[in-house]
């Protein structure tokens, strides 16, 4: 009997251990995987400038946190769910990867969600764009953190069909994130007493738009509408202008414009394009004095990403503080519990679907006489509340979110 | 109006018009790689870079010296060209002798250091070029609104196509260069410098290709990477030609254009497919090609 008490203590005991040593920081060590388009398309809306936010974040803290110092690995996901999937499972099961930022092809986020769903670990996607990422494809393993296509739609295409532009043509990228856009625009455009005329799909990405283009004028829709994203937006913009579409009458909306691709473009093809965007460097003091020190690291001005990128990696680290752990549900929790005030955002909070909410910004681009250097590119026409511009948990088809 | 298959015939002109002329590019980027690979035997997988690096230099030449496009024109191609012909003589000569796969190789890893490399320094979201003067603004077809740089295009594109058919066809130098390669030896024997006319054939494909390259630059995004998209498509254009065919070739550079062209009003999403699918058929039918010599 007396064996058998020492037994079952030391069993007790032995769990205890256990339980606290799961509590506590695996590895000793934070493992972050930076997962980003490197060298493709969406290469300069976060790629190796993305890291560099990213380790400006680790710095910012400290380096390290509870005693376990912060290491960063990056991947190239080169657009390909397949090589997003591998990179991450190889991260999970043989890095031992706690937490993986960056994210941006939202078919890759996709992709790399599902696995750290089955492996839970957390992800925190801050360059995507498709609203289905906290919708049907929610998972309790990641947060969506700084915009998505549900305010995209919202802001701009609200805007353009109040200023009279009633009919459609939509020009989608053909993957996840195109379809995703596509569907809230087509919402938007409808409630508003709009009409759709023609929607085209392109293969992503595409080099000649002017076959598309083309399409657009003979559609006769008064808004031509570009439902996708990087190269593919800017050199649509280029054609629409060698092809005269707005000398013609049509008005060009752009639905998600980063501001390396206004950077591209220049004020002069640009100017007078409205876009929703969800931060932008020249807001707000904080935003401004975060962006000269970036610009130090970097030679060019953040973007909505790079800034996200940031905001939510001090975030998840001050987490993993408060929560004691690394485990991806006690940090979820904790960040979902703590509000963000930081360069980013202002009262910013995370849902249960996994969606950061928070303010979001119609802008317009500035003419060659308002703009002032080469970065000087928006000005911010109207604020969209948080809670107005995203997507209501009474119409999301979330499996976290009792409906 | 008029409709086929649900579409105004006014509507499928102009599509096939735009096809045209994105088949003059494919003609002319495939017609390098013929040349290369008819002469010389070397799959060429830097050509999409070599594009590239055309398109790259006009904008360079035009931001820091303020060189104009005319000037580019010829100048940008002749720089190309000359890294051409010392890639080939540094390089792809210590390997002639090789298997096919070793040019390949080679020439493809070349591609991805010369495109890293560009992409650290440019970054991926596009530099400007300015339209020239002369062809800013367009004519209105009545079926279509034709901008005066795609009609530019086009001309270009094939004067410079037929142009190198007649030389390497039809003009002595042509004929030495066909002799060179098929049979080095002799040629040498008769007086004939044939490695510098090796190094030359390379580098006139090269150039080729920067001359699509500076044609593209006002009108496409010039980025780092945008021959690598384009290059896998002309491939299959010089497969579906028959490899090595200079004419094949063209021809079919200016038909996969237009299949392509079609494709965007019928079935858009399959446009980037169709190439492939053809070069498949194409493939079971006529294994060398619809214009290549049964091996």
């Amino acid at each position: 009997m007396k064996i058998m008490k020492k037994l079952l203590s030391a069993a007790i005991a032995s769990t205890i251990i256990a339980t606290t040593a799961q509590a506590a920081i695996s590895d000793n060590e934070i493992r972050i995987g930076y997962l980003a388009d490197m060298s493709g398309t969406y290469r300069d809306l976060a790629g190796p400038n993305g890291l560099v936010a990213l380790q400006m974040a680790v710095e910012d803290v400290g380096g390290q946190v509870n005693g376990a110092n912060i290491r960063v690995v990056s991947a190239d996901d080169r657009n390909s769910p397949d090589v997003a999937s591998s990179t991450v499972r190889q991260w999970v099961e043989n890095d031992g990867v706690d937490m993986v930022a960056g994210l941006v092809a939202s078919s890759v986020t996709i992709a790399a969600t599902r696995i750290l769903e089955q492996s839970n670990r957390l992800g925190i996607v801050s360059g995507s764009a498709a609203s289905s990422i906290t919708n049907e494809h929610c998972t309790p393993n990641h947060i969506h953190y700084v915009y998505d296509t549900y305010p995209l739609a919202n802001g701009t295409a609200q805007a353009v069909v109040q200023e009279g532009g009633d009919s459609w043509f939509i020009l989608t990228a053909d993957y996840a994130f195109g379809h995703a856009l596509e569907g809230d625009v087509e919402k938007v455009v409808t409630a508003n007493g709009g009409t759709v005329v023609q929607k085209v799909r392109h293969p992503f990405p595409t080099g000649d738009f002017s076959s598309f283009i083309l399409q657009a004028q003979s559609s006769g829709a008064k808004v031509v509408a570009l439902a996708n994203a990087g190269s593919d937006t800017t050199n649509a913009i280029t054609t629409a202008g060698e092809f005269g579409l707005t000398q013609s009458g049509q008005t060009l909306a752009a639905l998600l414009l980063f501001l390396t691709d206004v950077h591209a473009l220049g004020v002069q093809a640009a100017q007078g394009i409205q876009l929703t965007t969800g931060w932008y460097w020249d807001m707000d003091d904080d935003a401004r004095a975060w962006s000269d020190r970036f610009m130090q690291r970097t030679g060019v001005r953040p973007t909505m990403v790079h800034a996200g990128i940031y905001s939510s990696t001090v975030h998840y680290l001050n987490a993993v503080k408060e929560a004691g752990t690394d485990e991806a549900q006690a940090v979820r929790q904790q960040m979902m519990n703590t509000p963000i005030n930081d360069m980013f955002a202002k009262g910013g909070y995370i849902r249960e679907d996994g969606r950061m909410v928070h303010d979001m910004y119609l802008a317009q681009v500035k003419t060659p006489a308002e703009s002032k250097d080469e970065w000087d590119l928006y000005k911010i026409v109207r604020t969209i509340p948080g809670d107005e511009a995203y997507r209501p948990l009474s119409e999301s088809q979330c499996k976290l979110v009792n409906n | 109006m008029s409709m086929i298959f649900g579409v105004p015939i006014a509507v499928l002109s102009g599509q096939l018009l735009l096809g045209l002329i994105n088949g003059a590019f494919y003609a002319l980027l495939s017609l390098g790689l013929a040349v290369i690979f008819g002469l010389l035997k070397i799959i060429n997988f830097a050509h999409g870079a070599f594009y590239m690096l055309g398109a790259l230099c006009t904008v360079v030449l035009f931001n820091t010296l303020g060189v104009n496009y005319w000037v580019a024109l010829i100048l940008a191609p002749l720089i190309v060209g000359v890294v051409g012909v010392l890639i080939e003589f540094f390089l792809l000569r210590k390997i002639a002798n090789e298997d096919h796969i070793y040019s390949l190789l080679l020439t493809f890893g070349l591609a991805l250091v010369i495109q890293g490399v560009l992409t650290n320094i440019y970054g991926v979201s596009g530099l400007r070029y300015p339209i020239p003067e002369v062809f800013r603004g367009g004519v209105n077809l009545g079926f279509m609104f034709l901008p005066y740089y795609r009609a530019w295009v086009i001309v270009a594109a094939l004067v410079v196509c037929i142009g190198t058919w007649f030389m390497i066809e039809k003009t002595k130098l042509g004929s030495y260069l066909r002799a060179g390669t098929e049979n080095s030896q002799l040629m040498q024997a008769f007086g004939i410098n044939v490695p510098l006319l090796v190094s030359l054939t390379y580098g006139f494909g090269v150039m080729l290709a920067a001359f699509a390259g500076v044609l593209a630059a006002p009108i496409y995004s010039v980025t780092p990477v945008m021959g690598a998209n384009i290059l896998i498509i002309v491939f299959a254009v010089v497969v579906i030609g028959g490899m090595g065919s200079i004419l094949g070739a063209v021809i079919t550079g200016l038909a996969m254009g237009i299949i392509e062209g079609l494709t965007k009003v019928f079935y858009p999403e399959a446009s980037s497919t169709v190439i492939f699918l053809v070069m498949v058929l194409v493939l079971l039918v006529r294994p060398s090609g619809l214009f290549g010599k049964e091996a």
